[in-house]
């Protein structure tokens, strides 16, 4: 007993930087685990107890590994910026960056300004190497980014609200005049997506194929660009929203997605910009005094808001989601910012704005190491083919859209089957005639068109619509009446006559 | 200031010459795949498609035997070649890679029911119900390649007549010693032609012997009685007997853990025991409709396979309950032995039909050289495949398996009358004392007593 002390005393004494490389990589560590490990001593069948030990035990192996590569074998190290003596980072400005960095990266600091085709909106590439830009009166154009080529131009003669990349730099959406078009990387127009509409916002989901758009009337729309066919309204899986927010006291302006997924920024007319919690559907934070157009998050999670001619750089340095200023930029005055967007595994932030779009350095904004199964930079042309099957076969059905995608695969926490509450029912029969009221009737010719047989018609599809939600209301109400009889009859009754009353089985 | 922004140079990054590989760089995190689990369980699906798109278990028939297959040995020392004894007393060894008879050894006069080969190989031992046993000394130059004009017949090195007839054979590992049973268990070496010793339990015949692959001098037998017993070379009387209800048609041994064995019964069951507390079973296998009949263990310990009266080939996991893999065919008739190759890739099956089958032991298996990307691609597959084989829609993939319709049937009504059974047990129990009706576990319901 005293030899197993002795060995177990020196196994915890290490040297001092053992101790605290341990525990760097106890951090790292917890990453890699994602979440808790699964209980097994309330479990009582002995094999399974065995297997999952195992199991858990290669987890921990596995998140072990991952935390030690992370910690020597990445090839490249985050930028930062750090402000000496009484300066402060929010005062520094792009020339003296510029000056500062080697020749590469001070060709990332540029402005382009094409005066007449009105302001520009862009979008990246998941890899950063590829933009598409549109500029407001039709001008659209894709950049490769790396060697600042221009890959083609073109105009489409038409008002452009929005342009998104497809699954890769070959395909690109634009958002014109009546409707959205699909267009190859050569220019050729693909497909015109006439069931959308006049859309103003367009976002594509690249593990799912599918292109969302919204139009002016407010209806949100999926096509899945590998079949064709449209999906449905919000989520797929239920016609009404899954989450309604009351986030500010006025018109949002601006919205953006952290990329851990829990957080969300928002901005509103009243020029406070909050930092939400989305699993607890809370206020993390309000920051006062921007009103931002635009808002976007970097892979690192800087936060940019653009304001007029001005581009806020916020970052949380504590880990604590304390959002403080960290960088600004303002561009020529007069010049209004569209749109905000942080270029992928680079420390850049592009704005597009009224006369063109203009790119500056943001230290410690872009993830330093890519993965080359996720998303490459350097993608050669036979990677990217290779790529793009892959990706299809991996293609992810529409149900597989939920708040917590980490749920896949887990025991769905035994809940009797509750009734959709009341809000839930009224929910679902709006949503339902909304969708009757939008189609369109065919108007007849000879004297047929009569407006009041019009109205009479659309009258009758929303009550068809109506219908089974009022069947289902009238059962419920004939049930809890039922109910209601039998007791009230057993109550009459004398009790000599009790024998004789029928005793229905419950409904 | 100190700033440093991300620059990173192409040459670094991409390859010198067009003769090397892609660079690819890895970074584990995981805030870059925001919905792993979603494409994890996409690729689970396609998993399991594939390998019911690439399953294909019957590799071909070996023809030539003109009655029923009665018998089977494997030869330790040779993986391409099985010898295989029919009821009308012709044996031939095969060539498993082309199918072909290399030689035949002709002799016996009635039915061939048991065959075992040496352990260096060079031997192969016959007994049959004519009554006799023959020793046959195995061609070497034929084991390296089977010739054109094969077939050659061979004598046998000596035969050896005893009093009643011969039910099974099993040779020593690594001894000289074998064993055969009929109304005895009689152990007889190599030169002698009279047994060097006997071991009489009962009046009943033995079935079938087996000996224990990590302790040379245990063997185990069953007999008519409904009995396993087990036997030690070194002491003169029999050590243990167990007994069932139903007849155990066949025993095998676990190679990786010898002191577990598996027997084969007539209810329709494989029981597994640990050779030294007979009185509860280890695990009850249960999936055949008829009677099994034979059984034999893969090299690697994990999985047997068992071969039924009612014409079907199952693999079973050594420590599972349900079986993993059925195989059948429309030719294939009752199925009466069964072996796992040696390197544990295959299973040869000898049934009625006259023919020795070759299966797949993995039905989706890429037999042949495998390049090292190929071989991760599998395991990738097979890994993200179990990790999500409870969820409904890929369950319903992997567990589906064709069943011929009279098996089909046959398991329905095996399943209404065991419900009934349960039911009606249930039923008693709730309306009796509490306490006073015990069920007993299935591991030792079918277990009588245990004798010494």
């Amino acid at each position: 007993m005293g030899l197993e002390e002795e060995a177990g005393g020196s196994a915890k004494i290490l040297p001092p930087t053992e101790q605290e490389l341990s525990a760097e990589l106890d951090t790292k560590l917890q990453k890699y685990l994602r979440g808790e490990g699964a209980d097994l001593e309330a479990l009582k069948d002995k094999k399974l107890k065995g297997q999952l030990f195992v199991r858990e035990k290669l987890y921990g192996n596995s998140a072990k590994a991952a935390a030690k590569f992370e910690k020597w074998l990445m090839p490249s190290e985050g930028g930062y910026l750090e402000a000496e003596g009484v300066e402060k980072t929010w005062r520094i400005k792009q020339d003296q960056l510029t000056r500062e960095v080697d020749i590469l990266s001070s060709r990332n600091q540029y402005d382009i300004v094409l005066k007449d085709l009105g302001p520009y909106t862009l979008d990246f590439t998941p890899s950063g190497r590829y933009m598409a830009t549109a500029g407001r009166k039709g001008h659209v154009a894709i950049v490769d980014m790396k060697s600042m080529e221009l890959i083609r131009e073109m105009q489409v003669k038409e008002t452009v609200r929005d342009i998104v990349f497809l699954h890769n730099e070959s395909f690109f959406a634009v958002a014109q005049k009546k409707y959205p078009y699909i267009y190859n990387r050569d220019g050729i127009e693909l497909h015109c997506l006439k069931e959308h509409g006049a859309v103003s916002r367009l976002q594509f989901l690249k593990n799912h194929f599918l292109l969302a758009s919204i139009n002016k009337f407010g209806q949100l729309r999926y096509q899945d660009v590998t079949t064709g066919g449209t999906v449905s309204m919000w989520k797929p899986t239920s016609a009404a929203p899954l989450v309604k927010m009351l986030c500010h006291h006025g018109p949002i302006s601006a919205l953006a997605f952290h990329p851990n997924g829990h957080l969300m920024a928002s901005c509103g007319r009243e020029k406070k910009i909050k930092i939400w919690d989305l699993r607890k559907f809370e206020v993390v934070q309000t920051i006062p005094g921007h009103h931002a157009k635009t808002l976007d998050f970097s892979q690192k999670g800087l936060l940019a808001a653009g304001t007029g001619s001005y581009a806020q750089v916020l970052g949380d340095f504590s880990g604590t989601q304390n959002y403080s200023r960290y960088m600004g930029h303002s561009i020529a005055k007069g010049y209004q910012i569209g749109k905000v967007s942080f270029r992928p595994y680079e420390d850049v932030l592009v704005m597009g704005h009224s006369m063109g779009w203009s790119s500056i350095l943001i230290p410690g904004s872009g993830e330093p190491n890519f993965d080359t199964w996720v998303a490459n930079p350097f993608e050669t042309s036979e990677q990217r083919r290779e790529k793009e099957i892959h990706s299809l076969l991996d293609k992810l059905p529409p149900e597989t859209i939920m708040l917590d995608p980490s749920k896949i695969g887990t025991l769905r926490p035994y809940k009797k089957r509750e009734k959709p509450t009341k809000e839930e029912i009224e929910a679902e029969k709006e949503a339902a005639v909304e969708s009757v009221k939008d189609i369109a009737l065919k108007k007849k010719t000879k004297g047929r068109n009569k407006t009041s047989k019009r109205v009479m018609k659309r009258k009758v599809l929303i009550d068809k619509a109506k219908k089974p939600f009022l069947e289902k209301q009238m059962l419920e109400e004939g049930k809890v009446a039922g109910k209601k009889r039998n007791l009230g009859e057993e109550t009459e009754l004398p009790a000599s006559l009790k024998r004789f009353v029928r005793k229905k089985a419950a409904v | 200031m100190k700033v440093k922004v991300i620059s990173r140079s192409t040459d670094e990054f991409t390859r010198e010459r067009s003769q090397d590989l892609q660079r690819v760089f890895r970074n584990f995190d995981p805030k870059l795949r925001p919905q792993e689990k979603a494409v994890e369980y996409v690729r689970a699906l396609n998993a399991a498609k594939l390998e019911k798109i690439f399953a294909r278990p019957f590799i071909g028939a070996m023809d030539g035997h003109i009655d029923a297959i009665s018998c089977m040995a494997k030869n330790p020392n040779f993986l391409k070649g099985i010898f295989s004894g029919s009821m009308d007393g012709d044996i031939r060894l095969w060539d498993i890679a082309s199918r072909k008879t290399v030689c035949q050894f002709p002799g016996h006069q009635g039915a061939v029911r048991g065959l075992t080969a040496s352990t260096d190989g060079s031997t192969l031992i016959s007994c049959g119900t004519d009554c006799t046993v023959r020793i046959w000394s195995v061609p070497v130059a034929a084991t390296l390649e089977s010739d054109h004009a094969s077939n050659k017949p061979i004598e046998a090195n000596a035969v050896y007549v005893g009093k009643n007839a011969y039910w099974a054979v099993d040779h020593q590992w690594g001894g000289d010693l074998f064993a055969t049973t009929g109304a005895r268990v009689e152990i007889w070496n190599h030169n002698r032609s009279q047994p060097v010793n006997t071991f009489e339990w009962g009046t009943d015949t033995v079935i079938s012997v087996r000996f224990n692959p990590g302790e040379p001098n245990l063997l185990a037998t069953s007999a008519s009685d409904r009995s396993i017993a087990l036997y030690d070379l070194r002491m003169s009387t029999p050590a243990r007997k167990l007994i069932m209800q139903t007849r155990t048609n066949s025993i095998a041994w676990n190679p990786m853990e010898p002191l577990n064995f598996t027997a084969a019964n007539e209810d329709c069951s494989c029981y597994s025991y640990d050779a030294r507390k007979l009185d509860e079973a280890k695990c009850v296998h249960k999936d055949h409709v008829s009677a099994v009949m034979d059984i034999d263990y893969s090299p690697t310990g994990r999985e047997f396979v068992t071969g039924s009266y009612d014409r079907t080939v199952r693999i079973f996991p050594y420590n599972g309950g349900h079986s993993r893999e059925i195989y059948h065919t429309k030719r294939m008739q009752r199925v009466f032995c069964v072996k796992f190759s040696s390197d544990a890739s295959y299973i040869i099956s000898g049934s009625d039909d006259t023919n020795l089958r070759l299966w797949k032991a993995k039905a989706s298996e890429q037999m042949g050289v495998l390049l090292p990307r190929e071989q991760k691609k599998h395991e990738y597959q097979e890994a993200v495949k179990n990790r999500y084989k409870h969820l409904p829609e890929v369950k319903r993939i992997v567990r589906h398996r064709h069943l011929p319709r009279p098996i089909y049937k046959a398991k329905e009504l095996r399943r209404t009358v065991i419900d009934a059974e349960k039911k009606k047990e249930e039923r008693r129990k709730a309306h009796s004392t509490p306490g006073s009706i015990v069920t007993e576990s299935v591991r030792k319901r079918r277990i009588i007593r245990e004798v010494e």
